[in-house]
Formats: C-alpha cells, sequence, structure tokens
C-alpha cells in the first residue's frame, strides 16, 4: 500500500513531496476557479445567473466591512451551536441510559425509532405553526436533527464495548461509576465521535433549509434576501459561507477525535 | 542482631509461605445450554501449590477457572478457597486471560495502576520494573508487542499481591522464545512471592516445565491427576522431563504408552 512512499524518487526529494501532498487537495478547486473566472469574463456566463469570483470576493468585502456579514454569521453559528448542543446533550445521555438500562431500552428504544424515520424538515410546517418563525423553531429543527445520530451510535458504542475488558474491568472488582469511566465510555467513544462527527454536518444542512424557509437574519436569510433583488454575487457569498463554516465543524469534530482517540493508532498522527 | 536479622527472615519466609490459599474444588457441575461441561467435578489445591490443567480444548478448563473467579455461577457444587490473615479473610484472585485486556485507552502505567488507590504508584512502577517493563510506562499499549502485553497483564495481577493466580492460557498467543522467557518470569515471581496458581494450558511442556501438579481433564472430570516430581529449575532436556511429557502428551491424545504396548 506504501509503495509509492518508499520509492527512491520520493526520498531523494522529501521536501518537494511533502509540498506537493499539501498542494494536491487544492488542484481542482483551483482549476474551478480559473475555469469560472475565464467562463464570466469572456461573457459565457452571464452574472444574472453566476457571478464572476472577482465579484463575489468584493461583495464579500463589501459586507463583511459594513459588518452586516459577521452579524449573520453570528446569528447563524449560535443557532447552529445551541441547537447542536441540545439535540446532541440529549442523545447522549438518552444513548447511555437506553445501552446501559434493559427497562429504558424497553421504554423508550421503540419510540425513538419510530420518530427517527420521519425527516426532520418534513416538521417544518408543523413547526412554524408551533413555535412561528421565532428563533426556537430553528433551535428546536436542528436540536431534532442532530439527536438521532448522537443517540444511535452512543446506544451502538456503548453495546459494542469489549465484553473482555467488561469482564476483566468486574475481576478487578469494578462496578457501577468507575467502570463506567474507566472502561464503557472510553470504550464507547469511538462510536459517539463518530456521531458527533455526523451531527455537525447534519446541523448545518437543517439550518440552512430552516434559515432560507423563515428568518430574519441569519446567513440563510442574508442569500434569499438577496435573491429578491438578484443580487447573486451575495447569494454566492452565503453559500460558500456554509461550506466554510460546515469544513470548519469537520475540522473540530477531527480535532476531538485525534486528542480523545490519541490511543488508538488509527487515530495517531503520523510525524 | 543477628538473632534479630534470623528471626526477621523467618517471619518473611513465613509470610512468603502463608500467602498461598487453598483451593477446594467439590463436586462442581457446569452445563450451558444442556450441554454439560463439568460434572461433578473435584480437586484439592493446597496453599501455594503450582497446578496446571490441561486438556482438549473445549474440555472445560477454562470454564473450571472462571467458575473459580466467579465469573462462571456452577450450578451444583462449591468452590471454597482458604482464608487469608488480609482483606478481612478474603483472598484476593486475580486473572491473567489468554489475551492481555490492557485498556488500549490507558497509558502502561495507569493501567497497571487499575483498581489502585494514586498512592500506590511507586508500588505499580516496583512490579513493572521486576517483569523488565519500567521504561514504558508511559506508553500506550497498542505500541507495545504481544509478549510485552502479557508482561503489563502479569505486573497488573502482581500488584495487588494475590493470594490466588489463575492464568487462562496466557502464553497461547506468544512466540516459543516468548513463551519460555515468560514461563521463567511466571515461575520467579511465583518462588518469590508464594501465592497458589492454577495455569490452563494447551501446552503439556509448559505444564510439565511450571506445575507441581499436572491435572487432565477429559469430558468434564479428572482424568489424571500426575505430581511432578522434578526439581527446580527444570531442563526441558532431561530424560525424566521428556519421559512425564510424553506420558501425559500421550494420556491427552488417548495413545497408549510405547512401553506398554512392547509388554
Amino acid at each position: 500500500m506504501n509503495q509509492s512512499e518508499e520509492s527512491p524518487a520520493k526520498k531523494n526529494q522529501p521536501r518537494l513531496s511533502i509540498l506537493a501532498k499539501q498542494a494536491l487537495p487544492w488542484v481542482v478547486p483551483t482549476l474551478l476557479l480559473i475555469v469560472w473566472q475565464w467562463a464570466s469574463s469572456a461573457g459565457i456566463l452571464p452574472s444574472r445567473f453566476l457571478p464572476s469570483p472577482r465579484a463575489v470576493v468584493s461583495s464579500f468585502i463589501a459586507l463583511s466591512r459594513s459588518g452586516e456579514l459577521w452579524m449573520h454569521v453570528r446569528v447563524s453559528t449560535l443557532r447552529a451551536l445551541s441547537g447542536f448542543v441540545v439535540g446532541g446533550g440529549v442523545g447522549l445521555l438518552l444513548g447511555l441510559l437506553t445501552a446501559s438500562m434493559h427497562w429504558a431500552e424497553i421504554l423508550l428504544d421503540t419510540t425513538i425509532q419510530m420518530v427517527r424515520n420521519i425527516p426532520p424538515l418534513a416538521l417544518i410546517p408543523l413547526v412554524i405553526l408551533w413555535f412561528g418563525i421565532d428563533e426556537s423553531a430553528k433551535l428546536f429543527l436542528v436540536a431534532l436533527g442532530v439527536f438521532f445520530p448522537v443517540y444511535i451510535n452512543t446506544f451502538h458504542g456503548i453495546r459494542s464495548v469489549d465484553r473482555g475488558l467488561l469482564e476483566m474491568g468486574r475481576t478487578y472488582g469494578l462496578s457501577g461509576w468507575p467502570l463506567y469511566r474507566e472502561i464503557i465510555l472510553p470504550g464507547a467513544l469511538p462510536s459517539i465521535l463518530v456521531g458527533v462527527r455526523f451531527s455537525l454536518g447534519l446541523m448545518w444542512v437543517i439550518l440552512i433549509v430552516a434559515e432560507t424557509i423563515s428568518a430574519r437574519s441569519g446567513i440563510g436569510y442574508m442569500t434569499m434576501n438577496a435573491r429578491e433583488f438578484m443580487q447573486t454575487d451575495i447569494m454566492v457569498v452565503g453559500i460558500l459561507l456554509y461550506a466554510i463554516l460546515g469544513k470548519l465543524a469537520d475540522l473540530l469534530a477531527k480535532g476531538l477525535e485525534r486528542y480523545w482517540l490519541r490511543w488508538n493508532p488509527a487515530y495517531q498522527t503520523a510525524r | 542482631m543477628p538473632v534479630a536479622a534470623s528471626s526477621e527472615e523467618i517471619a518473611a519466609a513465613d509470610e512468603r509461605c502463608s500467602r498461598g490459599v487453598s483451593v477446594g474444588i467439590k463436586s462442581v457441575s457446569i452445563a450451558f445450554g444442556g450441554r454439560t461441561v463439568l460434572e461433578n467435578f473435584g480437586i484439592e489445591i493446597s496453599a501455594g501449590e503450582f497446578v496446571a490443567i490441561v486438556g482438549r480444548s473445549g474440555c472445560g478448563k477454562s470454564t473450571l477457572l472462571r467458575s473459580v473467579v466467579g465469573l462462571e455461577t456452577p450450578q451444583t457444587g462449591t468452590i471454597i478457597l482458604g482464608n487469608v490473615r488480609e482483606h478481612n479473610g478474603k483472598p484476593d484472585v486475580r486473572v491473567m486471560f489468554q489475551d492481555s485486556r490492557l485498556l488500549p485507552w490507558r497509558r502502561i502505567l495507569p493501567n497497571v495502576m487499575l483498581g489502585l488507590e494514586p498512592a500506590l504508584i511507586p508500588r505499580a512502577r516496583k512490579v513493572l520494573a521486576q517483569v523488565g517493563l519500567a521504561e514504558r510506562a508511559n506508553d500506550w499499549p497498542a505500541t507495545l508487542s504481544g509478549g510485552q502485553r502479557q508482561r503489563v497483564a502479569l505486573a497488573r495481577a502482581l500488584v495487588h499481591d494475590p493470594n490466588l493466580l489463575l492464568l487462562d492460557e496466557p502464553l497461547g498467543s506468544l512466540d516459543a522464545l516468548t513463551r519460555i522467557e515468560m514461563q521463567q518470569l511466571i515461575e520467579d515471581v511465583w518462588q518469590n512471592r508464594g501465592f497458589t496458581a492454577m495455569l490452563v494450558t494447551h501446552d503439556v511442556a509448559e505444564a510439565v516445565s511450571l506445575a507441581d501438579r499436572v491435572i487432565l481433564i477429559e469430558g468434564g472430570r479428572v482424568a489424571l491427576d500426575e505430581v511432578v516430581n522434578i526439581a527446580r529449575p527444570r531442563t526441558r532436556g532431561s530424560a525424566r522431563f521428556a519421559a512425564l511429557e510424553e506420558r501425559i502428551l500421550g494420556r491427552v491424545l488417548q495413545r497408549r504408552p510405547v512401553a506398554e504396548n512392547r509388554w
């Protein structure tokens, strides 16, 4: 598998290969940008459909100078994170409960599995009816969406903790909270983090839709508002912001994995 | 002064001898889903004795060990461990499994410290040094070799100063050289500390080289109970060793000894 890494050419030019490795993921986006700019300048792509990259950059600068951009970003991020904390927190707690206590599984799991099959976005009409287009509506939708991945992966993680380790822990006199702290939680953590990472992606998707449909602030609102005035450059700024924020959330999740799972050879950073 | 020293020595020797605890297993029967694993099984193990239990796969030798530590509950019969002076008379029993069962998310020293007060760190370090891994205290288990991991598992058991050490094929997955090293290590600590040891193994040579007594389980019962009368340290090459190993192995494989056939 690592044949190419050991080839003599690579050994002779290690610095160049590191550089190439760093640059490689950016080749395709850069090419796309160049083609895009060229098509806009040549008039093939009318700015009514898609503005040129240069127009996007200048409207980004203008929006951030006026402070409008950061206000929307702050509002959206706050919504996303508070929904994530509420939904993820409840998912984690219920997952721990149903996986650890048999009665809780019997009582709750069937219900949760049924509700899970309803797409959170299908609830939008009802949610608007219940909460109006307030902050609570968005919080509810995001929390509901991120709940399930965290819940399911927590449940699965606890159920798949190595039986041998549990048995070993018991022969060392561990039970109750110490057994939980030393063996069950760390054993379930890789799976829980998969759920967290998945949730962070879902969090933005749900928020985008919720903000697009009904909001008075936020990136989704900014984008929809721009549509009214055919400001395609601002629309593209909004869309790109989601991409960047999504990537940041993913990096955060990856960072958590690297730190919490540093004992696991699969997550150890190559030096 | 010399008198005092010698009385201390005697006390130390006495302490060593009293570390081990006797094990009395009486008419134990265990069945899993209708399949009888142990039937009316009984053995007596005296304090400080090293007993090896051999037998074919699935003969119930691991089940026996697991029921001694309470991981299985026999349907009938009793398992009685002798009393000890410390821990309110309750003997300390530790298990070494076939796989090391180290916690992958704890570094080596915290693994050895499992279930111990933080105040006992110096003792854990000392035991880790005894198994030759003092300098690996801050490493992750994933970076150790299989043999090293088993040595950590041994240290984890020894740090509790057990009265009874149960060894469930602990060397089964190690290479031949590491096995011999580990056998010597186990024999050394057993001789130094005087705990009672029960070793389950597939390897008859291992049983003969370590144990005072080799017990063969077959069909859920004791099929052979052989005292190993070879002075320690034992050399595998010796004629008595080879003869005993051959006899036990022959019995395991249900082969009649060559000598008997001839006469």
